[in-house]
C-alpha cells in the first residue's frame, strides 16, 4: 500500500505543479514532495520486506528498496538546494522545469519498483523524456545541443534495450513456452531459456541501459548533458538516474545468473568497466571545464560499479555501498560546481580560479567532495572502493586490482589538476568587477553540506541496517558460484 | 510465404529501401507513416482476435500512422525545410549498405534458433533489416528531422519483433511503450524547433560546439 | 519449325511499330488530344526509307554499321525468347547470356557510331548511354538468375513459359512479382522511355539515346527507329511473358493472346509516361541502382 503512495505522490505533485499558477509558490512543492517521499521510503525500508507477489507488476525486493532509498535520499537533500536555485532565478518561468523534476522522481520510483521488464523499460525511457526539458533549462545554443544529443542517444540506446527485452522474451518462448516478462517468473524458469537468444538479449540490454548509465564507450552524451544542465539536474542525473540504469542492468544480470550464464556476464561487465575507467582517465586529464570533468568522473564511477559486480563476492557488496556513496558525493560536487558556475558566469577553469576566496563554503565543499569522490580516506567512497579492491584480491584478480589502482591514481591526479586551481588558485582580480550578484545562502550551501557530512559519517561508521541492506541487495546479483 | 503477414513485411522491407533512397522529407515522413500503419495490421493476422489485439492494432495505427506523421509535418512546416540536401554518405552508397544489411539480416535470421512456426517467415529478417535501415538513417543524415525518422524506423523494427511476442507483454506495458515513443517524438519536435531558432538551421552538423 | 520461325518474324516485324503507335496514341488521349493514327510509325518508316541519305565526310564505315547492328540484334534476340505460348524457334542451354550480350553488342555499335561523328553532343549522349546501361545490365542478369532458379533451366524458352499462372500461389510468387517489376523498369530504361529519357524532346542537354542518332538520316535513321521499336517489343515480351496463360494448343490462338497482351503493355507504358515527369539526370542512376537492389532482394528471398 505504501508503495503505491510512494509512486503516486510525485506524479500528483507534478500535476499540481503543472496547474499551480504562481511561479513563487511552485518551488516549495519540491522539498515538500521530496521529504514526504523520503519519509514513505524510510517507512518501507524500515519494515521487514514482505514477500513480493510474483504476479504483480510492482514490488520491492532488496535491490529495488536499496536503489529507491538512494534515489530518494539524494532527491530529498537536493530539494532544498532547488529552493535556493529558484530564488536566484525568480524571474524565470519554472512551470515545465518543476513539473519535469517531480515527474522525474516518479519515473525513477516506478523503475525501482517494477517487477516487469517492460514496465522497467517504460519507466527508464520516461526518465529520459522528462529530463530533456531540465537539461535545456538554460535555453542557449550549448544546452540545446546537449539536449539533442542526450535525447537522441539515450532514446536509441533505450530502444536497443527494448530489443534486448524482446530477445530475452523470445528466449523464454523458445525454451519455456508461453510466459510473461515478470521478473520472478523469469528467474524461476531462466534455466530453460534458449541460450543464444538470451545471450544476444543480454548484450542488447547491457548496451541499451549501459548508454543510459553512461558506460564507455556509450558515454558520449554525458559530458555534454552534465556540462550544460543546471548543477542540481547534473547531480540528480549523475547520482539518481545512473543508479536506476544500474538497477536495470542488474535485473538483466539476475536473469543471466538464474540461467547459469555468469561467464558472459562477468566478461562483458568487466570489459565495459575497465574501458570506462580508461576513457575517464584519458579525458579527465587537462579537462578545462569543471562540469565536464565531473561527467567523466561519473563515467569512472559507473565503471567501478560494474567491475565490482563482475568481480563478485565481497566486491559486489562494495559496489552496492559505492552506489550510495557515488550518489551522495556527486550531489555535493554538482551542486557546489553549480554555485561556482553561477558566481563566475563560467565553468571554464581559466575563468574560475581562486574560488576559495570568494565562495569559501562552496569552494571548500567542492574541494572536500573532490577528495571524497577520488577515494581519499576517511570519506565513504574510500571505504567502498577499498572493499571492491579487497574483493578483487580475494578473488585472485591481481592484474585487475593493480590496473584499478593505477587508473584511480591517474584520475585523482587529473581531477586534482583542475580542481585545485579552481578552488585554491590565485584569484583573478578583474573578474571581481563583473562578478555576478550571487552570494552563498543557507539553502544552496546546506544541501551539499548535509550530503558531505553524510558521506563523511558513512566513511567512519556504517550503521548496521545499511550493512544489511547492502548485503541483501548484493546477494541477488552474486556472480561467483 | 504468401500469407498476409509476410506480404506486409515484404512491403515494409521495400519501404526501407525507398526511404533510404529519397531526399524529400515529405515523402520520407509519409513512407515511415505508411510503414508504421502497415505494421499495425500485423497483430491482427498473427494472434487470436481478442480485445487486446484489436486495441494494440488500433493504438499502433493511430500513433504510428496518424499522430506521429502529423507531429512531424507540423515540425517541418514550422522550420520550413523540404529535403535532406547532402547526407554524410550519399544516397547510392546508403542504398547499397541497406541492401547488404538486408541480405545479412536474411542470413542471420535463419541461423538463430527459431520456433517452428516462425521458421521461414519474414519476421526476423524484416525486423533486423528495418532496424539496420533505421540505424543507417540515424548515422548518415545530417538533418535533425531525418534522424528522428531513423529513430522511428528503428522503433518499427522493434515493433515487428514485438508482435511475435505480444502475448508476453501486458496491455498496460504495450501502451506505455507506444506512449513513450509518442512523447519522445513530441519532445524531439520541440527540441528541433528550438535548434532551428538558435541556429537558423536544422543541420546537426552545426551542433558541434561541445567537444573535447 | 518453319511456320514458327515465320510467325516469330512476322509478329516482330509487323507488330513492333504498332506498339510505338499505341503508346503515342495513349499519351495523346490522356492529354486530351486526338493524336496521330495508330499506323503513323509505319508511314514514318516508309517515308524515311524513301529518302536520300546525308553522310558526314568525317565518318567511316562504323557510322553505317551502327543502324545495321541495331536492327539485326533484336531480330536475332527475338528468336531466343518465346512469344507468349509460342515457343522460341531457337534455343539452347545458356542462351540467356547470349541474349544479354546481344543487346550489349548493339549498344556498343550505337555508341561507336555516335563517337564516330566527332560531335561533342553525341559523345555526351554516348557517355550517358554507356553509364546507364552499365547500371541496368546487372538487374537483367539477376532477374534471369531468379527465373533460372525457379524454372531450374538455363534456357530462355523454358524460363519464360507461363510464369505467374503456375507459380503465383507458391513460395516463388513474391520473387516473381518483384522480378517482373524490375524488368518493366529496365524496359523503360533501355528503350529511353519516361522517366529515364523522353523520346519526344529534342534538347540535346537532356537527351540520352536520341542525342546519339542526330546525325543519322534517311534509311539509316529508319533502320534505327525500326530497330528501336523491335527492341521495345523484345523487352516487352519479357515482361508480358510473366502474365501469359498456358498454351491452348492452337498456335494462332496463342499468338493472338500474346498480341493482345503486348498491346495492353503498350497502353500501360503510355499511362506510365503520361503520369510521370522525366527524372533529373542525376536521379537516373539512383533509380537504376534501386532496381538492381530490388532484383537482388528478389534473389535473396528465393535463396533463403
Amino acid at each position: 500500500m505504501l508503495l503505491y503512495a510512494v509512486i503516486f505522490l510525485p506524479f500528483a505533485a507534478a500535476a499540481l505543479a503543472a496547474v499551480l499558477p504562481s511561479d513563487r509558490l511552485r518551488p516549495w512543492l519540491i522539498p515538500i514532495t521530496a521529504l514526504l517521499h523520503f519519509a514513505l521510503v524510510l517507512g518501507i525500508t524500515a519494515t521487514a520486506a514482505p514477500a513480493v507477489n510474483p504476479n504483480s507488476l510492482l514490488g520491492l525486493d532488496a535491490l529495488g528498496r536499496f536503489i529507491l532509498f538512494v534515489v530518494s535520499l539524494l532527491y530529498a537533500a537536493c530539494s532544498f538546494y532547488a529552493l535556493g536555485y529558484f530564488r536566484y532565478h525568480a524571474d524565470w518561468e519554472n512551470r515545465i522545469f518543476i513539473t519535469a523534476l517531480l515527474a522525474f522522481l516518479g519515473a525513477m520510483t516506478i523503475a525501482a519498483a517494477s517487477r516487469h521488464l517492460g514496465l522497467l523499460w517504460v519507466a527508464v525511457e520516461a526518465t529520459t523524456l522528462v529530463s530533456a526539458p531540465m537539461i535545456y533549462y538554460n535555453r542557449n545554443r550549448f544546452s540545446i545541443e546537449a539536449t539533442w544529443k542526450y535525447l537522441l542517444l539515450c532514446s536509441v540506446g533505450i530502444a536497443l534495450a527494448m530489443l534486448g527485452i524482446l530477445f530475452v522474451a523470445y528466449a523464454g518462448l523458445h525454451g519455456g513456452g508461453e510466459q510473461e516478462l515478470l521478473l520472478d517468473q523469469m528467474l524461476a524458469s531462466a534455466s530453460l531459456y534458449s541460450k543464444p537468444w538470451l545471450r544476444a538479449g543480454f548484450v542488447f540490454l547491457l548496451v541499451g541501459f549501459g548508454t543510459k548509465m553512461g558506460l564507455a564507450p556509450l558515454h558520449t552524451w554525458k559530458p555534454d548533458a552534465y556540462g550544460e544542465a543546471p548543477g542540481l539536474v547534473g547531480g540528480l542525473l549523475a547520482g539518481g538516474l545512473t543508479s536506476v540504469a544500474f538497477l536495470a542492468i542488474l535485473r538483466a544480470v539476475q536473469i543471466m545468473i538464474a540461467a547459469g550464464e555468469q561467464v558472459l556476464v562477468r566478461q562483458m561487465l568487466l570489459a565495459l568497466g575497465v574501458l570506462s575507467l580508461i576513457f575517464a582517465a584519458v579525458f579527465v586529464i587537462r579537462q578545462r571545464d569543471i562540469k565536464r570533468m565531473l561527467a567523466y568522473s561519473s563515467v569512472e564511477h559507473m565503471g567501478i560499479l560494474v567491475i565490482g559486480v563482475a568481480v563478485g563476492g565481497l566486491a559486489t557488496y562494495g559496489a552496492m555501498f559505492h552506489v550510495l556513496n557515488n550518489a551522495l558525493t556527486k550531489g555535493v560536487l554538482f551542486m557546489t560546481a553549480g554555485n561556482i558556475h553561477r558566481h563566475y558566469g563560467s565553468k571554464r577553469m581559466c575563468e574560475t580560479q581562486g574560488a576559495l576566496s570568494v565562495l569559501p563554503y562552496s569552494a571548500s565543499l567542492f574541494l572536500a567532495g573532490f577528495l571524497a569522490i577520488t577515494g581519499s580516506p576517511p570519506f565513504a567512497p574510500f571505504m567502498s572502493e577499498f572493499t571492491i579492491l579487497r574483493g578483487m584480491f580475494a578473488g585472485g584478480h591481481l592484474v585487475l586490482g593493480a590496473l584499478f589502482i593505477g587508473l584511480l591514481v591517474v584520475i585523482f591526479i587529473g581531477m586534482g589538476g583542475t580542481v585545485l586551481p579552481v578552488t585554491m588558485g590565485p584569484h583573478l582580480e578583474e573578474t571581481e568587477d563583473e562578478a555576478s550578484d550571487y552570494r552563498e545562502t543557507l539553502l544552496t550551501i546546506g544541501s551539499p553540506l548535509f550530503l558531505l557530512a553524510a558521506v563523511l559519517c558513512l566513511g567512519i561508521y556504517l550503521p548496521e541496517p545499511l550493512k544489511i541492506m547492502f548485503s541483501e541487495a548484493a546477494k541477488l546479483v552474486e556472480v561467483t558460484p | 510465404m504468401n500469407t498476409p503477414p509476410n506480404l506486409i513485411l515484404l512491403f515494409v522491407i521495400l519501404f526501407n529501401f525507398f526511404i533510404l533512397g529519397t531526399s524529400r522529407l515529405n515523402t520520407c515522413i509519409r513512407s515511415v507513416a505508411l510503414q508504421g500503419a502497415l505494421l499495425s495490421l500485423l497483430p491482427l493476422f498473427l494472434h487470436t482476435l481478442t480485445f487486446h489485439t484489436y486495441l494494440l492494432a488500433v493504438g499502433a495505427f493511430v500513433l504510428k500512422g496518424l499522430l506521429m506523421p502529423w507531429l512531424l509535418f507540423r515540425a517541418i512546416r514550422q522550420v520550413k525545410i523540404r529535403r535532406e540536401v547532402e547526407p554524410r554518405i550519399g544516397y547510392i552508397p546508403t542504398l547499397l549498405l541497406g541492401a547488404l544489411t538486408t541480405a545479412g539480416a536474411f542470413i542471420f535470421g535463419d541461423r538463430l534458433p527459431l520456433l517452428p512456426e516462425h521458421l521461414h517467415s519474414l519476421f526476423i529478417p524484416a525486423a533486423l533489416s528495418t532496424l539496420a535501415a533505421g540505424f543507417l538513417m540515424l548515422i548518415t543524415r545530417r538533418k535533425a528531422i531525418a534522424q528522428v525518422l531513423g529513430y522511428l524506423m528503428f522503433e518499427n523494427g522493434i515493433f515487428i519483433f514485438g508482435t511475435l511476442l505480444a502475448e508476453t507483454m501486458p496491455f498496460l506495458v504495450e501502451m506505455g511503450v507506444l506512449l513513450d515513443m509518442l512523447v519522445a517524438i513530441f519532445v524531439m519536435g520541440i527540441v528541433m524547433h528550438h535548434i532551428n531558432r538558435e541556429f537558423s538551421t536544422l543541420n546537426t552538423e552545426q551542433l558541434s560546439l561541445l567537444r573535447e | 519449325m518453319i511456320i514458327r520461325l515465320l510467325l516469330h518474324f512476322l509478329l516482330l516485324a509487323g507488330l513492333s511499330p504498332l506498339l510505338i503507335g499505341v503508346i503515342t496514341r495513349t499519351k495523346a488521349i490522356i492529354a486530351g488530344r486526338q493524336g496521330a493514327p495508330l499506323w503513323q510509325p509505319y508511314r514514318d518508316l516508309r517515308r524515311l526509307f524513301g529518302k536520300d541519305m546525308v553522310l558526314s565526310s568525317t565518318t567511316t564505315w562504323v557510322f553505317r554499321a551502327g543502324p545495321v547492328v541495331g536492327i539485326a540484334v533484336p531480330l536475332i534476340a527475338a528468336l531466343l525468347i518465346p512469344f507468349g505460348a509460342v515457343g522460341a524457334p531457337l534455343s539452347f542451354s545458356g542462351d540467356l547470356v547470349l541474349f544479354v550480350y546481344l543487346f550489349g553488342l548493339a549498344r556498343f555499335f550505337t555508341v561507336l557510331a555516335a563517337l564516330d561523328t566527332g560531335s561533342s553532343f553525341e559523345g555526351m549522349g554516348a557517355a550517358r548511354e554507356a553509364t546507364f546501361s552499365c547500371l541496368a545490365e546487372p538487374t537483367l542478369f539477376v532477374a534471369f538468375i531468379v527465373l533460372a532458379r525457379i524454372s531450374g533451366s538455363f534456357t530462355l524458352d523454358t524460363m519464360f513459359k507461363t510464369l505467374l499462372a503456375n507459380n503465383l500461389q507458391t513460395v516463388y510468387g513474391v520473387s516473381l512479382v518483384l522480378t517482373a517489376i524490375c524488368l518493366f523498369i529496365i524496359l523503360l530504361a533501355e528503350n529511353s522511355r519516361i522517366p529515364f529519357d523522353d523520346p519526344n524532346t529534342h534538347l540535346e542537354l537532356t537527351m540520352i539515346h536520341e542525342v546519339m542518332v542526330l546525325d543519322h538520316s534517311g534509311p539509316d535513321f529508319g533502320l534505327i527507329l525500326y530497330g528501336a521499336a523491335m527492341k521495345l517489343m523484345v523487352m516487352g515480351t519479357l515482361v508480358v511473358n510473366f502474365i501469359m496463360p498456358p498454351s491452348t494448343g492452337d498456335l494462332f490462338v496463342d499468338a493472338a493472346f500474346y498480341t493482345a497482351a503486348l498491346l495492353a503493355l503498350a497502353v500501360g507504358i503510355g499511362l506510365v509516361e503520361s503520369g510521370m515527369a522525366r527524372l533529373r539526370l542525376l536521379k537516373v542512376p539512383q533509380l537504376l541502382i534501386g532496381t538492381s537492389l530490388l532484383s537482388f532482394f528478389a534473389l535473396v528471398l528465393l535463396l533463403r
